[in-house]
């Protein structure tokens, strides 16, 4: 294992200090119960927006935090979700009357642990807390026979959109609906070119052959539902946009935010050449990029691929797309 | 058997499953996320940190408070699993005399939550498929006569054959679900650990 790190069992807290350090003016960091605070929180009369995962897909979801997206952010261990009592604290952390939207990612830790909370939060009695989960991997096919479609990239969106409309003082049920809305017109996939080193474990999570490539992967280091032969990235592009287009299903005249994610150890003029095979496969489909974004947003640690989401948008949803945010991992128009 | 029997049970299940933590760990590489043995050793030691600072008067005090640790230090699915199973498990026992019908009952109690947490069947290829031949093992034992030794002794061993007969199933919960038929020809994590927690228990609840 080769990491910039210290000791194994530090990294989570470290980092949490050195986002600390760097964003003293958008952030406040409680590192000893791990939650990155918007540093106004709680704004009065505001929905508070939570969200939280298990570390290690950074920028996501402390470098969500801050106008227009989230008040706090809950961090776990590498790849293993947080826990309630960090949820509940966060919960009234940000709470100023207006109740707390939890943002959940379909994983069965992260849904247990945020389940707990709301029970502990309800019997604890006082804040008004809804919670929306995001499922929007099509790699998982069979959601009778598996833990359900995984949240991942459209939960990125998802914060942003639900963000501004909870910035513009709309109303808990309104911003929850808003949320759900989002998540079902998204949808998902991504592939790995190699692993990646989860710190305590020391070791790659799988072995990967220098010609080979895992498609319909999660954000864990988690081998995917395919090993194939490695592929140009036309047809990688292909692979991942096929299936998300003939799920949900995107329509010729359909508008979309297309996305194209890397996984943490792809470079940026890797991620541009893909998204211009995307581009070329939407524009064939008859599909209208309305935004788009490309870069390294919810990460697997060094995990070299990529995800494509495509978001189906209307005027609505992009003019929140387009509002003002401030958060170390998304910025424009503030 | 007293307080100090669920004393010793902890602290030895602490200790095998920190000596365990690389082996459940490549266990998780292979069909989850590589953290089972981490968490699961993260938990019990903040367990016995709480068992060094603190005495209890009564098994359920305990079996609770060890309940909370682990869903507040464990996080992923194993932390509400293995909490929720340590929470009901020592509430079942508040004012019972730690007979050996007794324990079984709260056995029982533990495995509901573990169940009513976790919505998982028999065959899923997880904790349960070692929970549940235990759980028969045992209650056949104490039918039978036996005393808590022997009878969480017989839960031990059923739970271990059905931690093997989790190798060739194909996983419908959790993490390892998403690999569908390749998750196959794996040994689950959970069920795993919790034949490493039972077998503890047959050691030292006696």
């Amino acid at each position: 294992m080769k990491k910039l790190i210290n000791d194994p069992g530090d990294v989570v807290s470290e980092a949490l200090r050195g986002m600390a350090a760097a964003h003293p003016d958008r952030l406040r960091v409680d590192v000893e119960n791990r939650i990155v605070y918007r540093k106004d929180a709680p704004r009065p009369g505001k929905v508070g927006l939570i969200s939280g995962g298990g570390s290690g897909h950074e920028p996501m979801h402390g470098g969500f935090v801050g106008l227009g997206m989230l008040d706090a952010a809950c961090a776990g261990e590498v790849f293993t979700s947080p826990v309630p009592d960090q949820m509940m604290a966060a919960t009234k952390a940000v709470d100023a009357g207006a109740g707390v939207l939890h943002i959940v990612k379909n994983y069965t830790g992260d849904v247990m642990n945020f389940e707990m909370a709301a029970e502990l939060a309800a019997a604890d009695a006082g804040t008004e807390v809804l919670s929306v989960v995001t499922n929007d991997d099509v790699a998982v096919q069979d959601s009778l026979y598996t833990a359900g479609r995984r949240g991942v990239g459209v939960t990125v969106l998802l914060e942003k959109i639900v963000g501004a409309a909870a910035e513009e003082g709309q109303p808990l049920a309104q911003v929850a609906d808003l949320a759900r809305r989002v998540n079902d017109n998204g949808r998902s996939m991504g592939m790995a070119l190699t692993s990646c080193t989860v710190p305590a474990a020391g070791k790659p999570t799988f072995d990967l052959a220098d010609n080979e490539m895992e498609v319909g992967i999660g954000i864990h280091g988690e081998p995917g539902r395919q090993r194939l032969p490695l592929a140009p990235a036309r047809e990688i592009a292909a692979m991942l946009v096929d299936p998300v287009v003939s799920d949900l299903p995107y329509q010729q005249g359909d508008s979309v935010i297309a996305f194209v994610n890397g996984m943490g150890g792809t470079p940026l003029i890797e991620l541009y050449l893909m998204y211009n095979e995307v581009a070329q496969l939407l524009d064939r489909a008859g599909i209208t990029v309305a935004r788009s974004l490309v870069g390294n947003y919810i990460t697997s640690l060094e995990m070299a691929g990529c995800s494509v989401t495509l978001l189906k948008v209307d005027d609505d949803l992009v003019r929140l797309w387009d509002a003002p945010v401030n958060t170390p991992g998304l910025r424009w128009g503030a | 058997m007293g307080v100090d029997s669920f004393v010793d049970w902890l602290r030895d299940a602490a200790g095998v499953l920190h000596e365990n933590a690389a082996y459940l760990t490549e266990l998780d590489s292979a069909i989850g996320d590589a953290d089972h043995g981490a968490n699961m050793d993260r938990g019990f030691q903040a367990i016995v940190a709480v068992l060094d600072e603190s005495s209890f008067d009564s098994a359920d005090e305990l079996l609770k408070k060890a309940g909370m640790t682990l869903v507040s230090k464990v996080g992923g699915a194993s932390g509400p699993l293995y909490g929720t199973f340590f929470l009901r498990f020592g509430t079942a026992l508040a004012g019972a005399d730690l007979s050996a019908e007794a324990i079984g009952r709260a056995l029982h109690a533990g495995v509901e939550g573990v169940l009513a947490r976790g919505k998982a069947e028999l065959g899923d290829k997880t904790m349960y498929d070692a929970w549940a031949p235990a759980l028969e093992a045992y209650d056949a034992a104490v039918a039978g006569g036996s005393e808590v030794g022997p009878a969480l002794t017989a839960a031990a061993e059923a739970a271990a054959k059905g931690r093997d007969a989790t190798v060739p199933l194909v996983a419908r919960k959790g993490r390892a679900s998403y690999l569908g038929e390749r998750s196959a020809g794996h040994q689950d994590p959970g069920a795993t650990s919790t034949t490493l927690i039972l077998e503890s228990a047959a050691r030292t609840l006696t």
